[in-house]
């Protein structure tokens, strides 16, 4: 083994002394206290539920698409594409290919009509032509739990990814960082609302596409801008020869992991677009064309990310002994980091570390606004469906609104801080993929039923929402993910009935047969008036908001 | 910022949305909407999803070397980013053409503000 090919590995395991630590402790400060200043300057804007759920609706298409990006990008993509790709080749880029085919079932089918109907949340579409109170319980019940288990994710991810790169170990390091970590995300979003987390998404956007350029292009100049001489030099590197760049390594073991896989694709391709953080960016812009155009941006956006992530996962594996990568993170999520202190001319060099520092410090501005996304769209529902539309039966003010969302902020940045804390220690790399399987079980068939079935009832609604909701949570709740495998959250445990980790395949065709049925079953008519003007609405953004 | 609006903005009260429903210009502009987007979606989640099938059963096939280390399963896994982008560019030409001016000949006359 190279010793200057593992340093990051070697420094990390030696407790993680060096210097590039202060550098990455200073740009991560600048880019907080940017971005809190950002916040506080939005916050003074901020007056009305309109600024706080939807940044007053008066962002363009391309700032919209830029800060979905942002939203979407999440540290799970960034670091955790690049790792899979570092250690399982042509199986981890198969992984990004889902998250981005995923919008055109935004684009083509929710997110214009989304916009003409809605007002801050899911829910208003939703409940829109049902009866109220139930069907935005069961929205905002939802919406919590898929950004719960999304935001669980990252700030697990938060804890583990700095006790890495800062070399942070003792316990209380740890928790003093996923605690910091939430407090200025509830400091962002309660301060700044929807306008200030817009404009956290959107910088953190621009340094993430600029970061990522940036290491790409200098892979791409070790490699003479030829593909193919990369993929052979990753291949080579990996010692698994050419297998590494065909399908199989990851999901190709068993009979099992390829339909697992399949399950994986469907929940990846069908989730986007009934994730709650990212339907409520569509209120951010003021017409359906622009919500159009801003989709359009960030597939254009998200996709040449993606790319990018070919030349970081291979150029980490042409670069780095799989070894070294595994030694620093067993799910090599710190390969990109790796990648940048090597391409940057290696440990000792001021370039690696200077290169080191932008990269990890992107990372965590990315953790940072993500969670701050997710936070906002529980908060919102919370106050919007739940507090004013249930609790007080739509006869709040909207100055009691508005408090109520920022009360929930807090009371939810709280929970995450808490379970982000438990999570530390846990595997919670399948949590993402469970967020997008719930949004796919449960909110996508609700949606798109609402939208474009005359007769669909409330009853059909719930039946959709909690049905794909707790069929997708059990699911997991019996799978590999929980218990039975070294790999799981509780490896002493084993009740995992269910053999496959991700639910999607059983739980989306659920959700939307349940839909279905419930809606056929039901006493009730469908209400023909408000469906037609539900449908007018959607189509064509007469009396949008 | 607007004083936030319950109902809908309209000066000459509230359109009757069932008789515009199912008038025959909103007939068209459903329809100009859906026999698109619906086929193509159905065809996009297809062609995803032999792609992931393919990629899971069909090993020999995607191992075959198409140029240099260029494999066909990464020729598949581009193609499907190049779909991605024709299909989000084909639609937003079919809705500019097609829906954008329908959709707003109706609204501007239910808004009563043409």
């Amino acid at each position: 083994m190279n010793l200057t090919q593992q340093p990051l590995a070697l420094q990390l395991a030696a407790g993680g002394a060096g210097e590039h630590r202060a550098l990455i402790i200073t740009l991560f400060a600048v880019f907080v206290a940017a971005t809190l200043a950002i916040t506080v300057w939005a916050g003074r804007q901020t007056k009305g539920a309109e600024d706080f759920y939807a940044g007053g609706r008066q962002f363009s298409g391309f700032q919209n698409g830029l800060a979905i990006s942002g939203d979407y990008m999440s540290a799970a993509s960034f670091l955790g594409i690049a790792g899979a790709i570092a250690l399982f080749g042509y199986d981890g880029f198969l992984y990004s290919i889902g998250f981005l085919v995923a919008w055109l079932v935004a684009l083509l089918l929710v997110a214009e009509p989304l916009r003409n109907s809605g007002r801050f949340t899911m829910g208003d579409v939703l409940a829109y032509r049902m009866r109220q109170r139930p069907v935005r319980t069961a929205a905002g019940t939802s919406t919590i739990v898929v950004s719960i288990f999304y935001l669980l994710a990252q700030m697990a991810g938060a804890g583990a990814l700095v006790t890495l790169l800062l070399g942070i170990t003792s316990e209380a390091g740890k928790i003093l960082v996923v605690v910091l970590v939430g407090i200025v995300m509830i400091l962002y979003v309660t301060i700044g609302g929807m306008k200030g987390t817009t404009w956290v998404q959107m910088v953190k956007a621009v340094l993430l596409i600029a970061g990522t350029l940036l290491i790409t292009f200098l892979v791409a100049l070790k490699f003479d801008f030829n593909i193919s001489t990369l993929l052979g030099a990753a291949a080579e590197n990996s010692g698994k020869g050419s297998a590494f760049l065909e399908p199989g390594l990851k999901y190709g073991a068993s009979a099992t992991s390829k339909i697992d896989f399949i399950s994986l694709g469907l929940a990846l391709v069908l989730g986007t677009a009934g994730l709650p953080h990212i339907l409520i960016r569509f209120y951010t812009v003021p017409t359906a064309k622009a919500a159009r155009k801003s989709v359009n941006w960030a597939i254009a956006i998200i996709g040449v990310f993606y790319l990018m992530t070919i030349a970081l996962g291979f150029g980490a594996a042409a670069l780095i002994k799989p070894e070294a990568i595994t030694a620093a993170n067993k799910a090599g999520n710190t390969a990109a980091p790796q990648l940048a202190e090597v391409i940057g001319g290696g440990a000792g060099s001021t370039g690696g570390a200077v290169l080191l520092a932008v990269i990890s410090a992107v990372a965590f501005a990315t953790i940072l606004a993500v969670v701050a996304g997710l936070t906002l769209a529980s908060s919102s529902s919370f106050a919007h469906d739940i507090y004013v539309n249930v609790i007080r039966k739509g006869q709040a003010t909207e100055k009691e609104e508005i408090g109520a969302a920022r009360w929930a902020t807090v009371g939810i940045g709280a929970v995450a801080i808490v379970l982000g804390v438990f999570a530390r220690g846990l595997n919670v790399a399948g949590l993402v993929a469970l967020a997008f399987a719930v949004a796919a079980s449960a909110n996508l068939p609700t949606l798109l039923y609402s939208l474009f079935w005359k007769r669909f009832t409330t009853q059909g609604a719930l039946w959709s929402i909690y049905g794909g909701l707790a069929s997708s949570v059990l699911l997991v709740l019996f799978s590999p993910v929980v218990s039975g495998k070294e790999t799981s959250m509780f490896p002493g445990a084993d009740f995992d009935f269910f053999p496959l980790e991700n639910p999607g395949l059983i739980s989306i065709p659920l959700g939307f047969l349940l839909g279905w049925l419930g809606s056929l079953l039901s006493k009730e008519e469908p209400d023909a008036k408000k469906y037609a003007e539900l449908e007018v609405r959607s189509l064509t953004g007469t009396g949008a908001h | 910022m607007s004083a936030a609006p319950t109902t809908d903005p309209g000066t000459h009260g509230p359109p009757d949305y069932i008789q515009v429903q199912s008038s025959e210009e909103f007939d068209e502009l459903r329809r100009a909407h859906r026999s698109f987007a619906f086929p193509l979606t159905v065809a996009f989640i297809l062609w995803y999803l032999g792609y992931v099938l393919l990629s899971s059963y069909a090993g020999g096939l995607m191992a075959t070397k198409v140029l240099g280390h260029l494999n066909v399963a990464f020729v598949l896994g581009l193609a499907q980013f190049v779909t991605t982008f024709l299909i989000a560019w084909w639609y937003s030409r079919h809705a500019a053409a097609k829906l954008d001016p329908k959709a707003e000949a109706i609204k501007s006359r239910l808004e009563g503000d043409a």
